[in-house]
């Protein structure tokens, strides 16, 4: 069959299950847009800014687990999408991103609008291509969506020129893959796993410590049964919350520099880790050297180069967490280890989180507000500060994929366009951003996104005036001179709401919180809930710099 | 410790920068790196010297399997093997020492490629030792120029760097 090479990446997108793509047009992507306009298949979502296209398509693959897929033209639309795709990598998060490429003819002569961008995005992408055989468009189509995809998942780019993407080619089957150097291992190694079990079986503190490679394999309802099966109590990283529900017997909560104490004790007395996809970052194990000091660790992770890159690992088991599990609950008897969760229970009753009730509005309040009206079950997206700590530790998501955080990365900005993307991944869910006023401001121009692809999502602002988190920082770090994180002039976020005609509300105190709350949920439309919160409310638990995991502040 | 990978790439453009950014980006060292086609014109092959200790060798060689182009890494050092490189050296060479230089030549089983009014190139293959021997004994009369290729190695005997013969797979 005769097309052209953007006529068969659109037919490729199809073939691949794609019915929607974040983008925004430009001269040498062109050519897409035109052979998108013929089709109805695929929704395009047009954002404000490239950088709302790109952390969209990311929200939409946390919430439904397939490839978010993004486009934008070259040189600055590019450029644009670079914080997103790092943000995505990070967080290994499947996506295709498709961008223009000034002619071939012109590559390398600093061409209007040109820019190296599979140079650029080497370091933060899965793999890249620089298309210059349009007739290899449906191979590479399937190879990007495949490599994101699969093993440990991640974004591609696919960069196409625009004499390229106008090439006319006979559309032909792919056949093979044709990928030589790329075979993930997904079977744990069977002596490894009956090592592990062995070890488990013996042990008498177990503790489980589990991150976004749950999610990546679709591993929570086994993770549960695992964790049932060995009375073991689950602690998550930011990325892993919503594998084991939240409010679960079992369930710990978040681990790490701002976790619970009671999780952090369980990390520093437990006698053996069993540690599923996830990569010991140091936001959670804070000091390498003393993480986890009594206990015999086993890393269970798809990328072998995560396996002792950080930490000491005794039982390394290179695959994908459901698998493995699935092969050690084979193995495993149920066992129960009362003394050990007597002692967590303890903890969890001397060293609850907590914050001091005042006359004003209390973030962590609005939270357990949220969670409370939503029944744990709303889809949260966070952005990055203060905020994000105080959902992660007080909404106690219950379902997997549903708590949607810049992790790696910590981008200010993400959490906006990921709450669109979210929403159109799953619009039958409440989507419902915790945001605050500086990294609201950083992306807010997607609002007229969602009002304008009519996406119902719920933005509450924790506003402080203030970048809180640094703040805070500059509170325990530098003296309290505090310097560059006071807003002398934020607008007024219910007036903005109106100027796209949405609902905007504001609670400034404690007694409007659950009937305003409920207005903006019982919404049908977007909404921004402005909370003015006192400036001066911190994180904790917090572990300093150089203390133990379990000796964090508790304020 | 100093290690010699062989890896097997696919002939990708982009590949080489896609490994030495690799071995920039994480911290490594690469005392050396050379490329070139093998036997398949899909693929060529990377002999790559690069020094630190066991951890950092795991980490490297993780990190090289993670690109997509890479499609098979061996660390040879630890086997038989042979390794070769190339230098060419002009040195200053008046006819009064041409004779000794060219008695240098012999004992190291090393050629003259090139004459000119005052000098000689001189080509020479051999391993690390003898390339850095050959130009320790010609320093005396002045090197002009010089160029080495760096390492390029391979297994004795059986053993194989192939891709078609699994049974040396890491
Ligand atoms: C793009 C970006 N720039 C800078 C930072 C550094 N940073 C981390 S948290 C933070 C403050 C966030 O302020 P706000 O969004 O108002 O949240 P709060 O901490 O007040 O809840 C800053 C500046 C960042 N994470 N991302």
């Amino acid at each position: 069959m005769k097309m052209t090479a953007a006529e068969a990446l659109v037919k490729c997108l199809k073939e691949q299950g794609v019915d929607v793509v974040f983008g925004y047009p430009g001269g040498n992507i062109l050519p897409v847009y035109d052979a998108m306009c013929e089709s109805s298949d695929i929704r395009h979502v047009l954002v404000r800014h490239e950088q709302g296209a790109v952390h969209a398509a990311d929200g939409y693959a946390r919430v439904t687990g397939r490839v978010g897929v993004c486009m934008a033209t070259s040189g600055p639309g590019a450029t644009n999408l670079v914080t997103g795709i790092a943000n995505a990598y990070m967080d290994s998060i499947p996506m295709v991103v498709i961008t223009g490429q000034v002619p071939t003819t012109m590559v390398g002569t600093d061409a209007f609008q040109e820019v190296d961008i599979t140079g650029i995005t080497i370091p933060i992408t899965k793999h890249n291509y620089l298309v210059k055989d349009p007739r290899k468009v449906p191979l590479i189509v399937k190879q990007a969506f495949h490599i994101a995809s699969t093993g440990r998942p991640g974004p591609v780019l696919i960069d196409l020129p625009k004499n390229v993407l106008q090439a006319e080619i006979s559309f032909e089957e792919t056949g093979d893959l044709k990928l030589l150097g790329y075979k993930p291992t997904y079977r744990g190694h069977k002596s490894q796993v009956n090592m592990a079990s062995e070890l488990i079986m013996q042990a008498r503190r177990p503790l489980i410590y589990c991150g976004g490679g749950i999610h990546a394999s679709n591993a929570s309802d086994t993770l549960i049964r695992f964790a049932e099966t060995l009375s073991a109590p689950v602690t998550c990283t930011l990325m892993g919350l919503g594998a084991i529900p939240g409010g679960h017997d079992l369930s710990l909560g978040m681990l790490g520099l701002h976790g619970a104490k009671y999780a952090n004790l369980a990390v520093t007395e437990c006698d053996v880790l069993i540690a599923l996809g996830v990569r010991f970052d140091d936001r959670v194990a804070v000091d390498f050297s003393s993480f986890a000091p009594n206990a015999k660790v086993i890393h269970v992770d798809i990328d072998p180069a995560e396996i002792g890159k950080n930490v000491r690992v005794d039982i390394p088991i290179v695959g994908d967490v459901k698998m493995v599990m699935e092969a050690m609950l084979e193995k495993l008897e149920e066992k129960s280890c009362d003394e050990w969760l007597a002692q967590v229970a303890e903890w969890k009753k001397t060293y609850p989180l907590h914050y001091k009730a005042g006359a004003g509005l209390k973030p962590q309040a609005v939270i357990e507000a949220v969670r409370e009206l939503t029944d744990g079950d709303a889809v949260i997206v966070t952005d990055v500060g203060q905020h994000q700590m105080w959902a992660a530790q007080y909404y106690k998501t219950k379902k997997p994929r549903t708590f949607i955080s810049s992790g790696g990365l910590g981008t200010m900005g993400y959490g906006l366009p990921a709450a669109v993307g979210a929403k159109v991944g799953a619009p039958d869910r409440e989507v419902v951003l915790i945001t605050g006023d500086g990294s609201f401001q950083m992306c807010m121009q997607e609002f007229g996104t969602a009002v304008e692809q009519g996406l119902p999502v719920k933005v509450i602002i924790l506003n402080n005036h203030s970048l809180g988190m640094v703040r805070q920082l500059q509170e325990f770090y530098c003296n309290r001179r505090y310097m560059a994180v006071n807003f002398q002039k934020n607008p007024d976020f219910v007036k903005f709401a109106g100027v796209y005609d949405a609902l905007g509300l504001r609670i400034s105190d404690a007694g409007q919180l659950h009937s305003v709350l409920e207005q903006a949920l019982g919404h049908d439309g977007p909404v921004i809930v402005d909370c003015i919160i006192e400036k001066d409310e911190n994180v904790y638990p917090m572990v300093l710099a150089g203390q133990p995991l379990s000796q964090p502040i508790e304020g | 410790m100093r290690h010699i990978l062989a890896v097997l790439v696919e002939n990708n453009p982009g590949v080489l920068t896609r490994v030495a950014g690799l071995f920039s980006r994480r911290g490594y060292n690469i005392d050396s790196l050379t490329v070139g086609r093998t036997e398949n014109s899909r693929i060529s092959r990377m002999t790559i010297v690069v020094s630190g200790d066991d951890q950092v060798l795991e980490q490297v060689t993780k990190q090289l399997h993670k690109l997509v182009d890479v499609i098979k890494i061996n660390d040879i050092t630890s086997d038989q093997y042979v390794d070769r490189e190339l230098v060419l050296i002009k040195v200053g060479a008046d006819p009064s020492v041409r004779a000794e230089i060219m008695q240098i030549v012999d004992i190291f089983r090393a050629r003259i490629v090139d004459i000119g009014r005052k000098t000689l190139m001189i080509e020479c293959t051999g391993d690390e030792g003898k390339i850095n021997a050959v130009i320790e004994s010609l320093m005396p009369f002045g090197i002009k120029e010089l160029v080495r290729t760096g390492k390029v190695a391979m297994l004795r005997g059986h053993k194989f760097t192939s891709i078609n013969d699994n049974r040396e797979d890491d």
